[in-house]
């Protein structure tokens, strides 16, 4: 160890990895539906879509999880997304191909992927 | 960076071992495998939670899921449905971690952590303490990097100094003034320990902090040889802590790797370098010369201060020698200031403590509280209170060196000054419980039947003296108590504390002196009267059955296991006094609650 700076280079590389364990962290929630109706959905490709582009970006404070039935099981695999302040984004009959375009559009740059939303379906 | 969507926790201390918590992992990892989780799922062992009473304890984050007692078994219902699905499996969560509506607690909220304020313990629990990275991500060896460069060795002592910090070793002397000496004293090499000696019946807080953040005792007694001018450090820690001795080999290793023990740390012209030192667990060998003797090889036998190690210790050189919770205070008072330190605890007494909850208590395990708690609130709030509802007789403090505290004052704030005030101590963190059932002339008996097998036997105080101290009390418990045995145990116990070579035979008469102070009317019961009323002492039992109540069923008579009871089918039975063993088998079968005993 020579500097400080190296210090802060391991603490940032591995906070990123540990940051989960807070209680409650801040950060953006990815929830996947992931009842029968999701699974049967195909939610599974999502939750791993999701986890794929979390890791190649480096989005260090957000959270990916699972929930039960969300309740419109014809528009599974459904997902939410809280994003800090906001309100809650609910999108429908995600596949991987939205998942990539939504992280990339809504988690990044903080834009509301609308034409995949619950609100465009219905 | 890998990413992974959730980390379960699963303590690895000592407590949690025991009851089976490597069997979890390994079943963790099995059915991980099974449903292609391994890439989504980080399994972490971790240090203590604290809550050793529910191990083995399993913690699933992002949702912060507290499960309890999991064992192999249930780890397939928690894949499947929690880590697979996103269900948690309420039924196997730690009772008091949800609210009514099955919404998860945050750990904070629990009852056994409300009160609680870790500092020593802030990474036990949280971090993989067999990986460096994790100690860095929460702030490790910052502290060091800002001591090096940005402070004199003399304005690191002054912090610590201004902190207010005391030993947590038991006696409670200021830490920074210790190291004053030390830098001082004058010495071409000095030498900077470490005491994880830990012996106490009872006690396990050093063990939890060295399984479950290794490297925030390296860090510190790192700082410690930047201050007072030392390249070497020893841990003396026991040989029975053998998965303490594996992380710490572990982090040494790491920390050796990483620059940050040996020659110039932080690219400064200060070079250090930690040994581990294996105790054979002699209880003697926690009082400092004693120790430091063995560091050298030596018989483990203490010798007359002064001189202070901090003038002639570890090979005759300056020796700086603090306990290992002590040192896990000492990096976040280098990061967060004195200022912030003295914020918490008491007027004399700073900071928090460490506490092993043992005994009657229903939350046995591992607890962090503010200097200035009272003993009601880490009894019943945080412990959960006494089994079975029964009530609170007495706790005791510091092990065989303390003594105990009676109910009238359960409100007393726990701190160094106020404990030793009612005859106690603060100790090294040792507290059990004790209840009705406890016997205080058998408590007293056990701890100097300790102390007496401790004994180093060099000098006679404390090898002859707590000795006859201890045949004293044989007889009282066996009912052959005398007229005058009291006195002649305070007197003993007086010369004895005055006169004995080291800390343990000077501590030694303490569990006996208290426990008349506050006890007497049971020593005199059980001299005078025959009698011992929380019916401990085998030979003062008699076990009766009541004429009244008894209807003759005979159940009572086939348990004997040494035919005692005799009697007619349907008309009162009796117990043959001579015959008795006193083994309290027909008290469990009475069916009518006929059997008494005291």
């Amino acid at each position: 160890m020579k500097s400080l700076k190296e210090l802060e280079e391991i603490k940032q590389r591995t906070l990123d990895s540990v940051n989960l364990r807070k209680d409650r962290s801040g950060g953006t929630r990815v929830v996947v539906g992931m009842a029968t109706c999701g699974i049967a959905a195909g939610a599974r490709p999502v939750l791993l879509a999701f986890l794929e582009e979390v890791k190649k970006r480096n989005l260090g404070d957000v959270t990916v999880s699972q929930t039960g039935c969300i309740g419109v099981c014809r528009l599974e695999p459904m997902v939410e997304i809280t994003c800090p302040g906001e309100e809650k984004v609910t999108y429908v009959s995600m596949t991987a191909d939205k998942v990539r375009r939504i992280v990339a559009e809504h988690l990044v740059n903080g834009q509301v992927v609308t034409e995949y939303t619950i609100g465009a379906a219905e | 960076m890998e990413f992974f969507r959730s980390h379960v926790l699963i303590c690895g201390g000592t407590g949690c071992h025991s009851s089976g918590s490597a069997d979890v992992m390994e079943t963790f990892k099995t059915e991980l495998a099974k449903n292609n989780l391994e890439n989504e799922i980080k399994l972490v062992q971790t240090g203590c939670f604290g809550l050793c009473e529910v191990g083995p304890v399993v913690i699933v984050y992002p949702e912060g899921a507290f499960y309890s007692r999991i064992t192999s078994d249930d780890v397939p219902r928690i894949v499947s449905e929690h880590l697979l699905k996103g269900r948690i499996v309420t039924d196997l969560l730690y009772h008091d971690s949800i609210h009514e509506d099955e919404i998860i607690k945050s750990l904070n909220e629990v009852g056994f952590y409300k009160k609680q304020e870790r500092l020593a313990l802030r990474n036990c629990g949280v971090i993989d303490p067999e990986r460096i990275e994790e100690y860095i991500a929460f702030d490790g060896y910052k502290a060091l990097g800002k001591a090096l460069l940005e402070m004199t060795p003399e304005q690191t002592i002054d912090v610590i100094k201004a902190s207010g910090l005391r030993g947590r070793g038991g006696a409670g002397f200021p830490t920074g003034l210790k190291w004053e000496f030390t830098a001082k004293a004058q010495g071409d090499k000095k030498y900077v320990c470490c005491n994880a000696d830990e012996g106490d019946p009872g006690a396990f807080m050093d063990r939890s902090v060295l399984e479950g953040d290794p490297h925030s005792v390296l860090e510190a007694m790192t700082i410690a040889g930047y201050a007072v001018g030392s390249d070497q450090g020893y841990i003396y820690v026991r040989a029975e802590y053998p998965i303490a001795v594996n992380r710490l080999t572990i982090a040494i290793g790491q920390a050796r790797e990483s620059g940050l023990l040996g020659k110039n740390i932080f690219g400064t012209d200060f070079s250090f370098d930690i040994e581990l030192r294996l105790g054979a667990g002699a209880f003697v060998c926690g009082e400092e010369t004693a120790l430091i003797a063995s560091i050298e090889g030596k018989r483990g036998e203490p010798r007359p201060r002064p001189p202070f190690p901090a003038v002639k210790g570890v090979f005759g050189k300056p020796t700086l020698l603090n306990n290992v919770e002590t040192y896990a205070n000492i990096p976040q008072i280098i990061l967060n200031g004195p200022e912030w330190f003295r914020s918490i605890g008491t007027e004399k007494s700073k900071g928090t403590k460490v506490f092993a909850l043992g005994g009657k208590i229903n939350n046995t395990g591992l607890v962090e509280v503010p200097m200035g708690t009272t003993l009601r609130e880490i009894i019943y709030e945080i412990g959960g209170g006494i089994p079975k509802g029964k009530k609170f007789k007495a706790a005791q403090t510091g092990g065989p060196s303390g003594g105990c505290i009676p109910a009238d004052h359960l409100d007393t704030p726990i701190d160094y000054d106020s404990l030793a005030q009612i005859g106690s101590m603060m100790g090294s963190g040792g507290l059990i419980v004790m209840d009705q059932d406890n016997c205080m002339v058998d408590i007293a008996r056990f701890f100097l039947d300790f102390t007496v097998d401790e004994s180093c036997g060099k000098c006679p105080p404390c090898r002859i003296g707590t000795k006859r101290m201890l045949e004293i009390l044989d007889r009282i418990t066996k009912g052959q108590g005398e007229e005058g045995d009291i006195e002649k145990l305070e007197e003993l116990g007086k010369n004895i504390k005055s006169s004995a070579l080291c800390g343990l035979g000077q501590t030694a008469p303490n569990p006996v002196l208290s426990t008349i102070h506050y006890f007497r009317d049971e020593y005199e019961a059980h001299i005078r009267d025959k009698k011992c009323t929380a019916g401990v002492c085998q030979a003062l039992l008699q076990i009766t059955i009541l004429p009244e109540p008894c209807r003759g069923c005979g159940l009572c008579k086939k348990a004997c296991p040494v035919d005692a009871i005799s009697g007619e089918r349907k008309s009162p039975h009796t117990i043959d006094q001579s015959k008795c063993i006193k083994c309290g088998a027909c008290l469990e079968k009475c069916p009518f609650k006929a059997i008494v005993k005291g």
